[in-house]
């Protein structure tokens, strides 16, 4: 059976259902990370006291994580503007640099959790750590489900562009709409925890 | 996003690089403001605008928002209405 609307829009909503379902899993995505920064809120407008994210945390790795996050956004949305070009060789060379700078900012992460360990600072620590690593560990989540979604589509799922090119180009569209989101959050993560 | 030329795209990836640079140029101002140690109201507002700056440049360029659809902008709507209902509702409770 044929899935309708992947490609052309359907005739109520004028877009694919692919779009309009993507955009509704990201408007829940925004209630989830909502109610972390509001309890993140909640917690500090709470606490007698509570600490600079600058003198707990690496602001020159989150600065750094930050950039490649961005540089991330380009070239997901890159790989899809090379589809719409048909040069499919570019936007496999995009996308793979998206995956790549994903693992980047793992590593980044995981060198700055690792710093955290060492120095016996784990959730239980504090109210700002377990908010911290709650949030963060839940925006890690999200880009290890970037990378899996991405990587599907730079090597198997790419076969698809010979047979069915513009249901390809919009399976590329929505998967950079998740991962524009998962930058977005970052963007606002990052001032929140860690330059306040 | 509607069906677009090529011509149309290559104006879009030139749009890219110029919101790529904005967003790194925004970081570098935001981190710098920190480092003025800022009361934490001021702190808070100039983080907070620069951020929304940021996020506005991601959400209408890579995300397309500029040129979507309107039931787009009616599923953000109601979704922006909650979740400012989420954030003003530990400010609004910790003063009672």
């Amino acid at each position: 059976m044929e899935i309708p609307y992947t490609v052309h829009p359907h005739p109520v909503t004028g877009i694919p259902n692919g779009k309009l379902g993507i955009w509704l899993f990201l408007a829940s995505e925004v209630m989830l990370f909502g109610a972390l920064f509001s309890s993140y809120i909640l917690l500090r407008v709470g606490a007698p006291s509570w600490p600079h994210g600058y003198e707990e945390l690496s602001v020159p790795l989150a600065t750094f994580n930050t950039l490649v996050l961005i540089a991330s956004s380009v070239t997901m949305v890159m790989s899809w503007a090379s589809l719409k070009l048909n040069q499919f060789g570019k936007f496999k060379l995009y996308l793979g640099l998206t995956v790549l700078l994903a693992f980047v900012f793992l590593v980044v992460k995981a060198f700055e959790y690792g710093h955290h360990f060492s120095a016996q600072e784990f959730p239980r620590t504090s109210t700002f750590l377990s908010i911290y690593f709650t949030i963060t560990g839940l925006h890690g989540l999200h880009v290890i489900g970037g990378i899996v979604v991405n990587s599907y589509l730079l090597l198997p799922g790419s076969k698809m562009w010979k047979k069915d090119p513009d249901r390809f180009a919009n399976r590329i569209e929505y998967a950079g709409l998740y991962w524009h989101f998962v930058d977005l959050v970052w963007i606002f993560l990052f001032p929140t925890l860690y330059l306040l | 996003m509607s069906v677009e030329s090529a011509e149309d795209i290559k104006k879009h990836v030139r749009v890219y690089i110029l919101v790529f640079v904005a967003l790194a140029v925004l970081t570098v101002v935001t981190v710098s403001i920190s480092y003025l140690h800022l009361s934490t109201g001021w702190a808070v507002l100039f983080a907070l605008i620069v951020a929304t700056v940021k996020g506005s440049l991601v959400a209408c360029y890579f995300m397309h928002l500029i040129s979507e659809k309107q039931i787009i902008y009616w599923v953000l709507t109601l979704c922006l209405i909650f979740f400012l209902f989420l954030m003003f509702l530990p400010v609004a409770t910790s003063s009672m």
